[in-house]
C-alpha cells in the first residue's frame, strides 16, 4: 500500500515539473509572438515567405550558377548558398592537407621544422580570424600588383590584385573517352589490390614485393591502350597570358574568394595541427616499440601501428573544425565575398523580412552542420575500436 | 705467448657541444637536411622582404598616432580618467589575489607586473606622457601584494571584490546623469580594446550561470526539460556566431516592447551570453559526466536533497575538472568578440578600419593589422600562461 501523499510522491512532481516548465515556455513564447506582432504591425509590415518570388534586382559578384538580377530572391539565396558550400568544400580539402603537415612538422625531430610549424600554430590561433582575413585581402592581395606587373610563380601562377591566375584544363572533344579510361585504371588498381591480398592469405610465406609493381604497370598499360584509341588529349592546358589590360585563358580565382579560401585553410590548418599531434602523441610509445620488436619498420609501424590508432582520436574534434570552417566562412561578408550570410543580409535590407531571412539562414546552416557531422559520424563509426 | 690483438676504436663523436647540436637536430639523415634547407630557404623568402619592409617601407607613425583610439575609441578623452581608474583598481586586485592566494595567481600576477613594467618602458622611450599612470598601477598592485599577505579572511574579502569589481567597471565606464563627476557615456562611444575586454568579460561570465543550468538540463531525467536543452545547445553551436549576432542586432527589437530598446552594445552582449551558453553548456557537461555515480549515492545517502547535491557536492568538483576547458572558452571568445565589427561595433577591428580611413595614412593597411594582431595575440599567450599557472597550482586534473 503505497502511503505517500500525491504531492510528495516523485512520479507525479516529475509530471508536475514539465507540465509548469511548458507553460513557462508557451508563456514566454506567447509574450514574444504578441511583442513580434504588434512590432511588425507598427511598421505595416507583415510575415510570409511571398516576396521569395520577386526579382532580387542586386548582382552578385561571382557565382558558381548561373545568376542575373533579375531572378528572384530564392535564386539569389540558392546562388549564395552554393558560393558557400564551395568555399566549405575546397577549404575542408585544402586546410586537412595543411593541418597534417604542420601537425607532423610540429612533432619532427628536425629543429627549424619544428619550430616553423609551432610558430605557425602559435600565432595563427591566437588572433582572430576576422583580422586575419582582412589582413589576406586589404594587407595582401589588394596590395599585390597591377596586372600589368603581375608576380609570376612556377606554373605559371600569377598573383596580381585583380586575382589569382592559373593554369586550368579545357576539356576536348575525347574527355568523354578518356573519363572511363581513367575510370578503368583506378578500377584496376582496386582489383590488383584484392588479388594481391587474396594471394597473400592464401601463400605460406610472404610474397615478393616486386608484386607490388603491378600497381604501376597495369594501370600505365590501360591509359597506354587508351591513348592507343584516342591518340587526341583530353584535356587543353589553358594558359593566362596578359593581352592587352587583361589576362586571357585560364582560371580565375578572385581576390575575395582567393582571400577567404586562403584564410580559412590557413586559420583552420592551424588547429587541425594541434589536434592531429595530439592524436599521435597520444598513442602510447609501448605500441611503437612493440611494433618494432616484432619486425616492422619505423614506416610500417607508423602507418600499421600508429597511424589506425590515433585516427580514433583525431576524427571527432576533426569533425567540429571542419563545421567551424564552414560556419566561419560566413565571415566573408567582411571582406566582400558573396556567400550565403552576405547575400541573405543584402536580401534582409531589400525587403526588410528579418524574421523570414533570419529563419532561412539558420535554418540552413544547421542543415549543413547536421549533413556534415553525419558524414563525420559514418566515417567514424568505421574506424572505430571493435570491442567484443 | 699470444699478442694481444689491439682494435683501433675511433673516439666517440662529438655528442655535446653546437656541433652537435646542429648534427642531431638538423643534419641527422639526409632527408632532414634536405628539409632543413627546405626550411631555411622559405623563411629567407618570408623573412627577407618582410624585415625590409619593416624597417624601411613601414609607417610606423600610424600606431603612435591613434593609439589611444586603438585603446578606448571614441571614448571623451576628458573621461579618459575613469579607464585608468578600472585599470588601478585592476591592478590592486590582481596584487591583493597574489598576497592571498600565492601560487594560483602569481601567474596573472607577474604578467600584469611586467606588462605595467614594460609599458612605463615604452612611454619613456617614446615620451609619451602615460608613464606616470602606469607607475601607479605598478604601484597599486604591489602596495596590495602586501596588504594581502596579512590581510585576515583574505579570501573571502578578495572574492567579494572580485565579484564587485564587474560591475563597479561598468558603473565607472557607462556613467550616472546622478554624479556630476561620472557624467553617463553613450555605449556607441566605447570602443577599442576597452569594448572588446568587456565584451569578453560580459560573454563569459555572463553566460556561465545559463550554461550550466543547460549543461544539468541536458542531463534531466525529465525528457521535454532534457530535449529543450538539446535542442537549445545543438541549434546554437550549429549555426555561425555572426547570425545570432545578426539576430541580436536586428531581430531583438521586435521581441520586446516597443519601449525597450537596448542599445548595440548591449544587444551584442546578450548575443554573446546567448551563443556562449551553448559551448560552455558543453564544457560542463564533460565535467558532470566525470563524476561517478558513487558522489550521488553518498550525497543521496547523507540525506541531502536533489539541490544540495547539485550545488554543495557535483559542481564544485565538475567546475574544477573543466577549468581548463573554460579557460579555453574564453580565450576563444576573446577572439570571436571581434566579430562585432560586422554589425558595426566599433571593438579593435572595427577601430583598425576606421584608421585605414583617414586621408594622412591611407595604404597602411599591413601596420595596422599587424598591431592588431599583436594585441590579441599578447593577450591571449598572457592569459594562456597565467591561467596555465593557476591550473598548475590548483591541481587540476592531478588531485
Amino acid at each position: 500500500m503505497n502511503t505517500t501523499a500525491f504531492w510528495r510522491d516523485i512520479r507525479v512532481l516529475k509530471i508536475f515539473a514539465q507540465v509548469i516548465f511548458i507553460l513557462v515556455l508557451a508563456l514566454v513564447a506567447g509574450y514574444l509572438y504578441v511583442n513580434v506582432t504588434t512590432n511588425l504591425a507598427r511598421q505595416g509590415l507583415t510575415m510570409g515567405y511571398g516576396f521569395m518570388k520577386n526579382p532580387a534586382s542586386f548582382g552578385i559578384g561571382e557565382s558558381f550558377l548561373s545568376y542575373e538580377p533579375s531572378n528572384t530572391y530564392a535564386r539569389a539565396l540558392l546562388v549564395g548558398l552554393v558560393n558557400t558550400l564551395v568555399v566549405s568544400a575546397l577549404g575542408i580539402v585544402f586546410t586537412t592537407i595543411v593541418g597534417i603537415l604542420a601537425g607532423v612538422g610540429r612533432l619532427s625531430s628536425n629543429w627549424l621544422i619544428n619550430k616553423f610549424a609551432a610558430a605557425y600554430v602559435g600565432v595563427i590561433r591566437n588572433t582572430p580570424l576576422l583580422l586575419q582575413l582582412m589582413f589576406w585581402y586589404f594587407g595582401v592581395i589588394l596590395q599585390l600588383p597591377g596586372v600589368q606587373q603581375a608576380v609570376k610563380l612556377p606554373g605559371p601562377l600569377f598573383l596580381t590584385q585583380r586575382g589569382v591566375y592559373m593554369v586550368w584544363g579545357e576539356g576536348t572533344a575525347t574527355l568523354p573517352a578518356w573519363r572511363i579510361f581513367v575510370f578503368i585504371a583506378l578500377l584496376s588498381i582496386f582489383v590488383i589490390w584484392f588479388i594481391l591480398r587474396t594471394a597473400q592469405e592464401r601463400a605460406s610465406i610472404p610474397l615478393s614485393p616486386w608484386w607490388n609493381l603491378a600497381y604501376l604497370i597495369i594501370p600505365v598499360l590501360i591509359l597506354l591502350i587508351g591513348f592507343v584509341i584516342e591518340p587526341e588529349p583530353p584535356l587543353q592546358a589553358s594558359i593566362p597570358e596578359l593581352s592587352g589590360l587583361n589576362f586571357q585563358g585560364g582560371l580565375r580565382l578572385t581576390p575575395e574568394f582567393a582571400a577567404l579560401l586562403f584564410g580559412l585553410v590557413v586559420y583552420t590548418g592551424a588547429f587541425i595541427a594541434e589536434i592531429v599531434r595530439a592524436g599521435i602523441q597520444a598513442v602510447s610509445r609501448g605500441q611503437v616499440e612493440a611494433a618494432r620488436s616484432l619486425g616492422l619498420t619505423a614506416g610500417q609501424a607508423l602507418r600499421l601501428v600508429v597511424f589506425p590508432q590515433a585516427l580514433r582520436i583525431i576524427v571527432p574534434p576533426i569533425t567540429s573544425q571542419y563545421l567551424n570552417l564552414t560556419k566561419n566562412s560566413s565571415l566573408a561578408i567582411a571582406i566582400g565575398f558573396p556567400d550565403f550570410f552576405s547575400v541573405a543580409g543584402t536580401v534582409f535590407n531589400q525587403t526588410g523580412a528579418a524574421i523570414e531571412i533570419i529563419t532561412i539562414m539558420m535554418l540552413s546552416y544547421l542543415s549543413i552542420s547536421l549533413f556534415t557531422s553525419l558524414l563525420m559520424n559514418l566515417y567514424n563509426r568505421r574506424i572505430q575500436l571493435v570491442e567484443r | 705467448m699470444a699478442a694481444i690483438d689491439t682494435v683501433e676504436i675511433k673516439p666517440p663523436r662529438l655528442t655535446v657541444g653546437p656541433l652537435a647540436w646542429l648534427r642531431k637536430n638538423l643534419f641527422s639523415t639526409w632527408y632532414n637536411i634536405a628539409l632543413t634547407l627546405f626550411a631555411a630557404w622559405l623563411l629567407y623568402l618570408i623573412l627577407k622582404p618582410a624585415i625590409e619592409w619593416a624597417t624601411t617601407e613601414a609607417r610606423w607613425g600610424v600606431i603612435e598616432a591613434n593609439l589611444t583610439l586603438f585603446m578606448i575609441g571614441l571614448y571623451p578623452r576628458e573621461q579618459i580618467g575613469r579607464v585608468w581608474l578600472c585599470i588601478f583598481i585592476l591592478a590592486a586586485l590582481v596584487g591583493l589575489s597574489w598576497g592571498v592566494w600565492k601560487n594560483a595567481a602569481r601567474g596573472f600576477a607577474l604578467i600584469a607586473l611586467g606588462a605595467g613594467l614594460s609599458f612605463i618602458a615604452i612611454a619613456l622611450f617614446f615620451g609619451w606622457g602615460v608613464w606616470e599612470d602606469w607607475l601607479i598601477a605598478v604601484a597599486t598592485l604591489l602596495i596590495f601584494y602586501f596588504i594581502g599577505r596579512y590581510l585576515p579572511r583574505g579570501a573571502l574579502i578578495t572574492g567579494i571584490a572580485w565579484l564587485l569589481y564587474f560591475p563597479l567597471v561598468f558603473f565607472l565606464i557607462a556613467g550616472t546623469p546622478y554624479i556630476a563627476t561620472l557624467p553617463p557615456v553613450e555605449s556607441n562611444l566605447w570602443g577599442g580594446l576597452l569594448l572588446t575586454l568587456l565584451l569578453t568579460i560580459v560573454g563569459n561570465f555572463g553566460a556561465l550561470p545559463l550554461g550550466i543550468l543547460l549543461a544539468l538540463g541536458r542531463r534531466s531525467k525529465l525528457p521535454i526539460i532534457r530535449y529543450f536543452c538539446i535542442a537549445y545547445i545543438e541549434l546554437i553551436r550549429g549555426v555561425p556566431l555572426i547570425t545570432i549576432l545578426y539576430m541580436a542586432a536586428v531581430l531583438l527589437p521586435y521581441f520586446l516592447p516597443i519601449d525597450i530598446r537596448p542599445d548595440q552594445v548591449v544587444r551584442a552582449m546578450i548575443g554573446f551570453i546567448l551563443f556562449e551558453a551553448a559551448y560552455q553548456a558543453e564544457n560542463v557537461r564533460g565535467g558532470l559526466q566525470a563524476i561517478g555515480r558513487g558522489q550521488y549515492e553518498a550525497a543521496h545517502a547523507l540525506g541531502l536533497s536533489g539541490a544540495q547535491t547539485i550545488t554543495l557536492i557535483i559542481l564544485p568538483q565538475a567546475l574544477r575538472a573543466v577549468v581548463p576547458a573554460l579557460f579555453n572558452s574564453f580565450i576563444s571568445l576573446f577572439k570571436d568578440t571581434s566579430l562585432v565589427a560586422i554589425i558595426g561595433l566599433f571593438d579593435v577591428v572595427r577601430i583598425s578600419r576606421s584608421i585605414l580611413a583617414q586621408s594622412e595614412w591611407l595604404g597602411t593597411h599591413r601596420e595596422v593589422f599587424l598591431f592588431a594582431f599583436l594585441i590579441y595575440w599578447a593577450f591571449n599567450l598572457a592569459f594562456t600562461y597565467g591561467s596555465g599557472r593557476m591550473e598548475e597550482a590548483l591541481g587540476v586534473g592531478k588531485r
